[in-house]
């Protein structure tokens, strides 16, 4: 157990340190010269100089790489070009803002995706699997940077009920966590379904039908339970997606989140920043899908029994 | 199997519309001054848009945008992908350690969001969104090309092939590649599917096509602030963008299992 424990966090560390070996080689190898980009090609050279300068690109990558490397790890993400606060302040301060969305989403998905994906299994082949599995379909081809707006249209201009954009009213988050969640519950519900559908084929299932226990606890108590086993493992690998889709979904709704705090850095070049909310949100996922291999592997011994050495 | 014969004619036209967009005599980057952000109507299908342009021809365009960059980006990620995956797997040993070590690094991103930090850092333009969504996109052909060729290189044709001293680029393309081609092209299919929204998603960011090009992204982000006064701004290109990504999803799925049942059958020849 210990030793399957250890080495999970092992190869995370590793992977961890490839992600910001991959974040500094992304703001310095890629094309392009950021202090260009910055100041535009007009710049006078003693101005270039003197923020290639203030940004350490005048050094070598190896001691700008080392520098880094050791801020990372005291904590330290340098410091924003545009309001010349720290980065992890910034980080901080916007932080909760992503939690709040991303964990109303993932609420949302699994409200959503459970009883239709179950819905879908024992009632196979019928309308209501049609149904479901339509709404998948058209869940995984909606970008929310459309069915935000749309739903904007519907439920603010329209309706009235929610607010347009923000965080500042209750009822803020609405719109937005419905807009994160779609997608994902789209591909939730079509896990729970396919996954139910495996298990209600299995031995321990017709025995528990055989003993006469009452269809609603075969299916609830029996079957999902075994079920939901893999769907954890996608929930956590969707989480990436999540984040990912943060972005768009908070710039959509001007949600003072990571997210957006990533797009504007980007649109002011204002590279430390996009750097920090890069590596945050990278690590983030990392570290999430380790916990979630971690749970996976204590709940069920196939998984760290076959763990390669 | 039936055939999706409604999401096939959408792709058909789609695709049609990029190729002969050109010469349709379209219009998309004329101002007409008189006509900003009228409605649907006999002076226009669709209706204009801010700037008084008419949204059917920008639609055409981004039509060519989205197809462009789609087969673009899922042919330089699938070829160096799969290149990638299967010379690993067959050849084994360090170097496929320190890939799958690679492409942890990558999968640890998530995708869009390193897509958005290359094109961000690398500048606008529809060049650097084909460069950023195909550094995103190469993983996963990568990923499946490794896991399928492990699956196959056992086989008793590949030891054959190899002591009769045949080469390891021969034994890759004529006796690994076929055998695991099927699950790929599925996957390339999905993957025209999430490239034409990421690559709509960069540009309704600002950091994809500039204007006075259009992509179905930043012409919704264009719609978005207009939607007050006209809804059809946004809901013109957004509709579309969802029903060739609808299509291209549903004709993913029936290839899945025409594929699917292909290779069962074949398993069922040779037992």
């Amino acid at each position: 157990m210990l030793r399957f424990l250890l080495y999970r966090l092992f190869s995370t560390l590793l992977v961890v340190f490839g992600v910001s070996v991959m974040v500094f080689l992304l703001i310095h190898m890629v094309p392009g010269d950021p202090v260009d980009m910055m100041l535009g090609e007009s710049a006078r050279p003693a101005d270039r100089e003197a923020l290639r300068h203030a940004l350490g690109l005048d050094l070598s990558l190896w001691v700008q790489f080392s520098q880094f490397m050791s801020g990372l790890v005291r904590g330290d993400l340098g410091v924003s070009i545009h309001s010349n606060r720290p980065v992890s302040e910034l980080l901080l301060e916007r932080a909760p803002a992503t939690i709040e969305l991303a964990l109303a989403a993932l609420l949302i998905s699994v409200v959503i995706a459970l009883p239709m994906g179950v819905l879908a299994a024992v009632r196979r082949n019928t309308l209501w699997d049609k149904g479901a599995m339509a709404f998948s379909l058209l869940g995984v081809s909606m970008p929310n940077f459309w069915l935000g707006p749309l739903l904007i249209l519907i439920f603010s201009v329209g309706l009235g009920w929610f607010p347009v954009s923000g965080r500042e009213y209750t009822g803020s988050l609405v719109l937005p966590a419905i807009t994160l969640g779609t997608a994902l519950a789209a591909v939730l519900s079509r896990m729970v379904r396919s996954s139910l559908l495996e298990v209600l084929g299995e031995d321990f299932v017709r025995t528990a039908r055989a003993k006469g226990l009452p269809e609603r606890i075969v299916i609830w108590k029996h079957a999902l339970l075994n079920a939901l086993l893999p769907v954890i493992t996608l929930l956590g690998l969707q989480l990436g997606v999540l984040l990912g889709g943060a972005v768009i979904t908070e710039t959509v709704f001007s949600w003072p989140g990571l997210g957006k705090l990533t797009i504007d850095a980007i649109l002011r070049r204002d590279y430390p920043v996009v750097q920090g909310t890069i590596l945050v949100i990278s690590v983030t996922y990392v570290v999430v899908n380790m916990l979630t291999d971690m749970v996976y592997g204590i709940v069920d011994p196939r998984i760290r029994l076959g763990n390669p050495k | 199997m039936k055939r999706p014969l409604l999401p096939i004619l959408v792709c058909l036209i789609w695709v049609l519309l990029a190729i002969v967009g050109p010469w349709l005599s379209l219009d998309p980057n004329h101002i007409h001054l008189q006509s900003i952000l009228q409605p649907p109507g006999s002076a226009s299908f669709l209706g204009f848009d801010d700037l008084g342009r008419p949204i059917l021809d920008r639609l055409i365009l981004g039509a060519r945008t989205s197809l462009l960059v789609s087969v673009w980006v899922v042919g330089l990620s699938a070829v160096t992908g799969i290149l990638i995956g299967t010379l690993t797997a067959y050849i084994g040993g360090w170097l496929d350690l320190v890939v799958v070590r690679v492409i942890d690094v990558f999968m640890a991103f998530p995708g869009i969001l390193l897509a958005i930090a290359l094109a961000g850092i690398m500048g606008p333009g529809i060049n650097n969104v084909v460069i950023a969504l195909s550094v995103v996109g190469w993983v996963g052909f990568a990923r499946q090309a490794r896991a399928l060729t492990l699956s196959v290189k056992e086989r008793d044709h590949v030891a054959a092939a190899v002591s009769m001293g045949t080469g390891t680029p021969r034994i890759i393309l004529r006796h690994l590649l076929p055998l695991i081609s099927a699950p790929l092209i599925v996957e390339a299919t999905f993957g025209i599917a999430a490239v034409i929204i990421s690559e709509a998603g960069l540009s309704f960011l600002g950091l994809g096509v500039q204007p006075p090009e259009a992509s179905w992204g930043s012409m919704i982000r264009d719609g978005a602030r207009y939607m007050l006064v006209s809804p059809h701004m946004v809901l013109a290109p957004g509709l579309a963008l969802m029903l060739v990504v609808l299509s291209v999803n549903l004709l993913g799925d029936w290839l899945r299992d025409v594929m699917d049942s292909r290779l069962r059958q074949a398993g069922s020849d040779t037992c």
